[in-house]
């Protein structure tokens, strides 16, 4: 049995009231993007809920499609019935047969929009549980806490039965929360950050930091497929690259010791500012994770974020580095980001970076550096940007040869 | 000229010789070299997989480029017995494979694995039956092909790969070099672990095939060296006829199918034209869904199956006896004494082959030629399968 109908619930954004109108349409959009390739599905919009009709759409894909709706609370797959009892009870029993592990007890719980319907809910709760319970001996009705709930809607046109109730991703829909520029390295973290905010509804821009000849061509590749796998939740995205290879090799120059990788991340911070003021964006994004290296301390935290007074989000900060690829594995980024090529984040690394910088010696030395305002400003005028299109990863150049 | 042997090997589309020329021309890098040139090719590679994983719905990094489907062929079966020789070292496979399997297993059974060959039903065909009672403790491998290259006939791969999801330890191979593009192919829902393709079969380059690997199958490979394609098949990617592939694997699953349909049409019509002459019997299966829609193999009794292809082929008609791969030996087809057919028959099968770009006319252009050199030839016959036939 195949389901024929999918209802999808929205979640936290009910609870934005005035909002709600604005949230809903986004989510809409979200959803007909991921149905895009589907050209038979028919969507009824509901107060709270969407129905879509998958008619010849494979309902796998389709459910497969949901793991990027944000916004999406919980969804159902349902089955439609003819407006008729004995149709109703068929249904009912051909759901129950098809559950992959026969449940002990169960209860029907029907819900009667249509008033035309003969039957009220509670007739239909005796007169569908009571047909399911003959054909399925053993099966018993438990009211209170049954393995299985089989819900019958009788809506105005039509019947709709279910008793899967998956949770969505959750969320805000795409682009309620604003926008903000992700800082992208080649890593496992990072994109898992970014896929966060996405969730909690920010659009997503992304700056990545390379150092040829220090770091390879396929570093970037490697980069862009992470902000292409991540441009799979909003179609698009925008990718600024920004060489670093002067910058990063002066400081070195003129200093080698263990605070070099505060250094390092503080001008790091300081473009990403620049570009996200430039387009606009309104808070910055990064994968550190608390303790995780040396750069990731408190002290090494406060002494990095000085420098930006746009809202730093970091939502990994209190996870596990478990819960982090366990995300990674289900966004499909983790694959790509155990490729082995460097970022310029593991070059001229200290024997022993600090984690305690003096945040009075990271200041003396920077003010020591009077190269460092006019490359930074270098970098972020030199700073090049493309725009990545979901399904569209191969280049202009090559496309054609397929 | 009527080329009618596409079973044998199909013209390439004139864009993908383009592509090849083109990637040959420009994107000559070694995709593993650290530098642009290389990472471009290695693009190209990356992105070839992905059409062909597309077309078939897997993953890119399931598909292993190889150099055809004898070496594809050869790397699951024998990739697969050696890999999992700790497991056991009992095969099964049939009676009518390709040499590129039939041989491997011959190879494999002196060395001391034990090989069992399922029969075939008179129409082609391996019964569920025959597979589950073959099925042992040790059994590590099925190799079944899809459709047979000689008869056309199809195997009904979904229900094995249904029967051997019962036994998760027991790998399943499946020959698709015939079947892919011309049926429907789901390696992942019809619980398929290996799977077989050649470019040439879909008008693509000859010298290149891909084998699609499950996630999580090891395979022993047959190839030592540089560890490209995961390991398993060392050696410099062949860029150009990687893409050539790919290219030519996306074009002919194009609107599929509507020409499944339409070689299924050119098919019945063949069949027809042929079975209207009393001197040819049609072989193999009739219905569909047991017939490959772009193969039709029929039996001149009496007459040496060599003498119609040349008669033919003095017409502008290029068709094969049996599978070119073996049609140079004279020996009667193996694949038609598995069904059951007589040594006289086995000697007298003709193959004709075309793809969906074929159109009617073509068909009763051939039709009108086999009917000239029918007339021609029937008056010569040999007379024993003429008497035999009295006898009856």
């Amino acid at each position: 049995m195949k389901p024929d109908c999918l209802i999808l619930r929205f979640g936290e954004m009910m609870l934005k009231g005035k909002n709600r109108k604005k949230f809903e349409h986004s989510v809409m959009i979200q959803i007909r993007m991921v149905f895009s390739s589907f050209p038979d599905v028919r969507y009824i919009p509901e107060f709270g809920r969407v129905y879509v009709v998958l008619g010849d759409t494979d309902y796998v894909l389709a459910a497969k499609a949901l793991e990027r709706v944000f916004g999406l609370a919980s969804w159902s797959p349902a089955y439609h019935a003819d407006m008729e009892l004995a149709a109703i009870q068929r249904a009912a029993l051909g759901i129950m047969e098809a559950l992959p592990k026969r449940p002990a007890t169960f209860k029907v719980t029907a819900r009667r929009v249509n008033k035309q319907f003969p039957h009220d809910s509670q007739e239909i709760n005796h007169l569908v549980g009571g047909y399911v319970l003959q054909a399925m001996p053993g099966l018993q009705v438990d009211v209170r806490s049954p393995e299985v709930e089989l819900r019958v809607e009788i809506r105005e046109d039509r019947v709709l039965l279910y008793c899967d109730v998956i949770e969505g991703i959750g969320g805000f829909p795409s682009g309620t929360s604003g926008k903000a520029l992700l800082m992208l390295s080649g890593g496992i973290d990072s994109p898992v950050a970014g896929w966060m905010a996405m969730r909690k509804g920010l659009t997503l821009e992304a700056i990545h930091f390379h150092s040829y000849p220090y770091t390879s061509e396929r570093a970037k590749e490697k980069v862009i497929s992470l902000a292409h796998q991540l441009a799979g939740y909003t179609d698009v995205l925008k990718l600024h690259l920004v060489s670093f290879t002067d910058v990063q090799t002066s400081i070195h120059q003129a200093y080698k010791d263990d605070l070099l990788v505060t250094l390092i991340r503080r001008a790091m911070y300081r473009i990403a500012e620049r570009i996200a003021e430039r387009e606009g964006l309104g808070a910055l994004v990064t994968g550190e994770s608390l303790g995780q290296v040396a750069s990731q301390t408190l002290p090494s935290l406060h002494a990095i974020g000085q420098v930006v007074s746009l809202p730093l989000l970091q939502p990994l900060m209190m996870m596990d580095k478990q819960e982090i690829i366990g995300v990674a594995e289900k966004i499909g980024t983790f694959p790509i980001s155990i490729l082995p090529y460097e970022d310029c984040c593991s070059l001229f690394l200290p024997p022993s970076p600090s984690t305690n910088p003096n945040l009075r010696l990271v200041e003396k030395l920077e003010e020591s550096m009077e190269f460092l305002q006019a490359l930074i400003d270098k970098a972020v005028l030199e700073t090049e940007t493309i725009e990545i299109v979901h399904g569209q990863l191969k280049q202009e150049s090559i496309a054609h040869l397929f | 000229m009527l080329y009618m042997d596409y079973a044998a090997t199909s013209p390439l589309y004139e864009e993908v010789i383009q592509t090849i020329a083109e990637v040959m021309r420009t994107h000559y890098g070694n995709p593993s070299s650290i530098h642009r040139l290389g990472v471009e090719a290695e693009k190209l590679v990356q992105t070839a997989k992905g059409v062909i994983a597309t077309a078939i719905g897997v993953s890119a990094n399931e598909i292993i480029c190889t150099s055809g489907g004898t070496e594809s062929n050869n790397l699951a079966i024998k990739g697969v017995a050696y890999g999992y020789q700790h497991r056991g070292k009992h095969l099964i496979t049939t009676q009518v494979e390709h040499a590129s399997v039939k041989e491997v297993f011959a190879q494999l059974a002196q060395e001391g694995f034990r090989v069992t060959y399922l029969p075939v039903s008179s129409t082609g065909r391996v019964q569920l039956e025959d597979l589950r009672a073959a099925i042992c403790e040790d059994t590590t491998l099925v190799s079944i092909m899809y459709v047979n290259n000689e008869m056309g006939a199809i195997q009904p791969i979904q229900e094995i790969g249904q029967l051997l999801m019962a036994y998760p330890k027991i790998i399943f191979h499946v020959d698709a070099i015939q079947g892919i593009v011309k049926l429907p192919l789901q390696p992942k829902a019809w619980g398929i672990d290996l799977c077989s393709a050649s470019a040439h079969k879909f008008r693509g380059p000859k010298g290149a095939g891909f084998l699609y690997r499950r996630a999580g199958i090891n395979l022993q490979p047959l190839l030592a060296g540089g560890g490209q394609e995961y390991g398993v098949r060392s050696g410099t990617e062949n860029v150009p006829l990687i893409v050539g592939m790919a290219k030519a694997l996306r074009m002919s699953m194009d609107n599929q199918m509507d020409k499944m349909a339409h070689s299924y049409r050119l098919r019945q019509r063949l069949v027809s034209g042929i079975a209207a002459m009393p001197e040819l019997v049609v072989t193999g299966a009739h219905q569909d869904h047991e017939a490959a829609p772009h193969i039709v193999h029929f039996i001149f009794a009496g007459m040496k199956a060599e003498v119609v292809v040349h008669a033919l082929e003095q017409k502008g008609v290029y068709i094969s006896t049996r599978s070119a791969c073996t049609s140079g030996e004279s020996e009667p087809s193996e694949v038609m004494l598995a069904l059951g057919a007589s040594r006289e028959m086995a000697m007298s099968g003709l193959r004709v082959s075309f793809s969906a770009d074929h159109q009617e006319q073509e068909i009763e252009q051939f039709i009108s030629a086999l009917q000239n050199v029918v007339r021609d030839l029937a008056p010569l016959r040999n007379q024993p399968v003429v008497r035999k036939e009295k006898r009856v």
